[in-house]
């Protein structure tokens, strides 16, 4: 028995899986947004010489680097509405895991960008009299921002596919508008092998541009 | 409104808990022990100067990380017995496409460290007479395992959290049953968030050695 | 007495669109020492190199004891050539052996190991017959007392001594040179030079390439002068390095203004 491929089937519904690709980019967006704010602020913490500040950044931290995403997925869907008394819309819940997680992720990245920076240039600003703040806007972010570059980028990109975890909420994303058309065609070979294309060519022609981009920005440097 | 908490019915839970996190690790070991084996047959693919060898293996690797894991299982549960026809349990299925997923990082890893290594000691290898696949086993990889244990573990560790997809499969893994007896208890709060505290547990002590190995060497050089 | 171990007809070595050696004959008597001069660039590593294969000949054959090696075939691009299997290669270059000028050791292995590890892993000696073959030749290089060292932590003199009694230990019946000291800081060429000398008085086959005219006067049999990727003058060291007669041969030899010989 020879499988008949109907593509055509898939693709009169393509309207349905643009509309998911719509809401990856938007959920993605929205979240690593808000991903790169609590990563600052989380970093500005662990860097902070206050044992109050530091130790529930590396807690908060700690705890995303080692527990599944699907779980803040489902734990703020289902469990934190509970203890505060008002429920999230499947939106809502996906960028709070999305953002809080990606906000660990994030933080480490700044964190690691700035103490790369050799203890030398600390000094070297201060010797010229320039205070705290004006030694990490001046001399330090500068240098680190362009060594947070490339993590950035994988990060983010390790986001927007954390994105298709937001299907188990039935949020309409890529994957979860997938499903639907699965549901009316019963073509799941097709229909799945689309998306995947789909989402292949977003990311790959994505990650190919931001390599060209920290190219550039390298040899800049 | 204040919430009760009501731990007891962990007790009650944890028995099938337990028997999810079996499964759970049994999907970790066997996806990462031949995701380990597989990745290195791809990594020589990709090394090699053969074309028709090396554009398959950059297109493998290059799949499986530019889509969603979680649309890779999909397509396996769902799409991949169409073509195979034969159904597939949700456990082979998510074995499958964690295995392959694992394999194509592991490739890049490796074949990151294979070309670390100067040409140099393939050339003193090759004028004693050694073949390729002595030289890899004798002269490359001793020199390059060391450098590229960091990675694995944190490929394990990425694999740890990633196992938790295959409860949307229904794979009756952790996650599975924790969503399972949330509902049965209708306590997701109590339930979703030790599920969480057990993979931290599970995981925390090897991201913690994969820190301090990283440190150490890099330390040594 | 006079019977060839090496004869190469017609080598030719290309690079891509880089035509490097263009057309080279030479034959290697048993127990001659023969020294490869030329300018940079002009192609003598790559004849080298082709020697034991660690470049593959684009034309041309190579006879080792009178056998030529390969087979008769079409290579990659569709054309007649030879086509050669990695055991005939690997097994060739264990009998003709080869020290380069980065040394090549293997960092991880002491250096009893690195001498060892061709004897076991190649010709599947056992370990002690390859720990007793490997400490005489590491004596026979003065390196008795580093067995246990790991090459990070040796001179660079040092460490080509080693690499040329890991290549002695395979007991091959040509040693090919590719500048042996040229990495070398110049108080530790000696030591090494001296070994290499040593090696000469026992009678063994050896080809070198080098920049040292002075060494190459007293080493070699026969010089070989090479230019533009063609044998341009052949003769012995007083032919070629006293009396060139050909007026490239002499314009390259102006240009050393220590003449040690
Ligand atoms: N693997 C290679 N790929 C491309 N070109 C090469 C390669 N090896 C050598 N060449 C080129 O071939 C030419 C001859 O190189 P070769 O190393 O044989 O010269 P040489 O006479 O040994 O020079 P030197 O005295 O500097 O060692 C050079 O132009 C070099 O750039
Ligand atoms: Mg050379």
């Amino acid at each position: 028995m020879k499988y008949q491929w109907d593509f055509p089937a898939v693709w009169n519904h393509f309207d349905m899986l643009v509309v998911g690709l719509v809401g990856t980019v938007k959920l993605a967006a929205v979240s690593i947004v808000l991903g790169v704010i609590v990563g600052f602020v989380v970093a500005l913490m662990r860097l902070s010489h206050r044992r109050m500040l530091r130790a529930p950044a590396t807690a908060f931290v700690e705890f995303y680097r080692n527990t599944p995403p699907l779980v803040h997925f489902f734990w703020f869907f289902y469990a934190l509405p509970i203890m505060v008394g008002v429920s999230f819309e499947p939106f809502t819940a996906a960028v709070l895991a999305l953002s809080t997680q990606s906000g660990a992720f994030y933080a480490e990245v700044f964190r690691g960008g700035i103490v790369s920076i050799e203890g030398g240039q600390w000094e070297g600003a201060k010797a010229l009299g320039m205070s705290y703040r004006e030694v990490m806007r001046r001399v330090i972010l500068p240098q680190a921002l362009r060594r947070m570059v490339a993590p950035f980028v994988d990060r983010s990109f390790e986001l927007t596919k954390t994105t298709a975890l937001a299907s188990s909420l039935a949020y309409a994303e890529l994957l979860y508008q997938a499903m639907q058309v699965n549901s009316i065609t019963f073509r799941p070979m097709e229909v799945y092998t689309t998306i995947a294309l789909m989402y292949f060519i977003v990311l790959f022609a994505a990650s190919n541009l931001m390599r060209l981009v920290e190219y550039r920005l390298a040899r800049a440097g | 409104m204040e919430y009760t908490w009501d731990f007891t019915v962990i007790v009650d839970a944890f028995p099938v808990l337990l028997r999810g996190l079996l499964v759970t690790v049994e999907l970790w070991v066997l996806a990462f022990a031949i995701g380990l084996s597989l990745g290195f047959a791809v990594s020589l693919g990709r090394i090699s100067g053969r074309p028709w060898v090396n554009a398959p293996a950059i297109g493998y690797v290059e799949i499986f990380r530019n889509t969603p894991v979680l649309v890779q299982l999909i397509w396996f549960y769902y799409a991949f017995p169409i073509v195979l026809g034969q159904q597939l349990s949700p456990f082979t299925a998510a074995a499958l496409g964690l295995t392959l997923n694992t394999s194509a990082y592991c490739a890049e890893i490796f074949r990151g460290g294979i070309v670390s290594i100067a040409r140099g000691q393939w050339e003193g290898a090759k004028a004693i007479g050694m073949t390729r696949a002595m030289t890899m086993r004798r002269v490359i990889l001793p020199q390059v395992m060391k450098r590229m244990l960091p990675a694995f573990t944190n490929r394990g560790i990425e694999l740890a959290k990633v196992t938790s997809l295959a409860s949307l499969l229904a794979v009756n893994e952790i996650m599975y049953q924790g969503r399972l007896l949330s509902s049965t208890y209708y306590r997701p709060l109590e339930i979703l968030t030790v599920v969480a505290l057990v993979y931290f547990v599970l995981i925390y002590p090897g991201s913690y050695l994969s820190a301090r190995l990283e440190r150490r060497l890099a330390a040594r050089d | 007495m006079d019977e060839t171990v090496i004869r190469i007809r017609n080598l030719h070595k290309r690079f891509g669109d880089l035509h490097v050696v263009k057309g080279v004959d030479l034959e290697v008597k048993r127990g001659e020492r023969i020294a490869i001069i030329g300018a940079s660039g002009s192609g003598k590593s790559t004849i080298l190199r082709c020697l034991n294969f660690m470049e593959m000949p684009s034309e041309g054959t190579i006879e080792l004891d009178g056998k030529l090696l390969g087979t008769e075939g079409r290579a990659n691009g569709g054309r007649a050539g030879r086509i050669y299997s990695e055991a005939e290669l690997c097994a060739l270059r264990t009998r003709v052996g080869m020290v380069f000028q980065q040394f090549n050791l293997f960092p991880h292995m002491t250096v009893l190991e690195n001498v060892m590890e061709g004897l076991i892993t190649v010709k599947r000696t056992s370990k002690d017959a390859a720990r007793s073959r490997a400490t005489e030749q590491l004596t026979k290089v003065g390196l008795l007392d580093k067995l246990d060292a790991y090459p990070g932590k040796l001179s660079g003199g040092q460490q080509q001594r080693v690499a040329i009694a890991r290549a002695l230990a395979m007991e091959p019946e040509v040693l090919l040179f590719d500048e042996p000291t040229s990495s070398l800081d110049p108080e530790l060429v000696g030591e090494v030079l001296r070994v290499i000398h040593a090696l000469a008085e026992e009678g063994r086959t050896m080809l070198l390439v080098t920049h040292e005219l002075g060494f190459a006067y007293h080493f070699a049999d026969r010089v070989v002068f090479i230019a533009d990727g063609v044998v341009h003058e052949t003769g012995t060291a007083d032919e070629v390095l006293k009396h060139p007669k050909r007026e490239r041969t002499q314009a390259f030899l102006a240009r050393f203004t220590e003449r040690a010989f």
